[in-house]
């Protein structure tokens, strides 16, 4: 098995938020994250996709179709968006957009479209929110 | 709930020597070549940590970034920055290699965390040359 990882940037607004919790309360767990108003990150998002080379193409699968796919399913939907207020997954204060949602999020969005490619499955998603910080998920297991 | 996996690099400049006592001085500079230099050296080292566990709903995190920082900063940057490793307890029985601090690193913050939340160590010595470790 080959594992192929493709990374991807995406510049997105956000704010950290439990609406059931009193501001004092966000404050404290979130700090400058609570701030309502926002503030935003260049994050990368990285794709590793896991299966065997293809005895014709050499490939796991086309790093340009990856590409498209990344596109279609996460990126045009986060770049130059508010997660917060503009993202279906966290809007209305349904999941706060921390990494760990973030990669979780883009799991969900990838994981039918990657597994439509034969014989491979999608393996991986980090998002780095700064170079210091990432999360990652690998789905349920 | 959903395990994911959160991680945090951190910087660390260290000083050390390889030099194994049990390696006379011709073999020790065969093995270590410039890394065996009397006098030591320095890197920037970067170690980076990734902790797993499901995600608290409430928080949307694995980990409270500021508690992971505190727990980082007290066990090893405190311990092991600005200084030369040959020095410390912990390498007075075995050399100092980025393998070895990796390691140490590890269990370390294994002892510090909350059971069962870390799962790697990795430490990069230069932009080239990395170390990970996830326990036996």
């Amino acid at each position: 098995m080959i594992e192929l990882t493709r990374r991807a940037t995406f510049s997105a607004s956000h704010y950290y938020w439990n609406e059931s919790w009193s501001q004092e309360k966000n404050e404290e767990v979130f700090g400058r994250c609570a701030r309502r108003n926002g503030h935003g990150h260049n994050y990368t998002l990285e794709v590793t996709v896991a299966g065997e080379a293809d005895p014709v193409t050499g490939f796991v699968v086309d790093l340009k179709w990856l590409k498209d796919v990344i596109e279609h399913e996460v990126l045009w939907e986060f770049d130059h968006r508010h997660l917060n207020l503009e993202v279906r997954e966290f809007a209305d204060n349904k999941l706060i957009p921390t990494t760990e949602n973030i990669a979780i999020a883009a799991w969900k969005r990838l994981e039918a479209a990657v597994g439509q490619a034969g014989g491979s499955r999608l393996s991986r998603v980090r998002v780095y929110e700064t170079p210091e910080i990432f999360a990652e998920y690998r789905g349920e297991k | 709930m959903a395990k994911a996996y959160f991680g945090r690099r951190y910087m660390l400049s260290a000083s050390h020597r390889l030099h194994a006592e049990s390696l006379s001085a011709d073999e020790n500079r065969t093995t270590y070549g410039k890394c065996n230099n009397p006098h030591g050296h320095g890197h920037n080292y970067v170690v980076e940590v990734l902790v797993g566990g499901e995600v608290e709903p409430e928080t949307g995190m694995v980990v409270n970034m500021a508690t992971l920082d505190e727990t980082v900063q007290q066990t090893v940057l405190k311990r092991f920055d600005h200084t030369n490793l040959n020095f410390d307890p912990l390498f007075v029985n075995q050399v100092p290699t980025t393998e070895n601090l990796t390691k140490v690193v590890f269990d370390v913050l294994k002892e510090a965390l909350p059971a069962g939340e870390l799962e790697y160590v990795r430490v990069e010595e230069t932009e080239n040359n990395f170390f990970q470790y996830q326990g036996q």
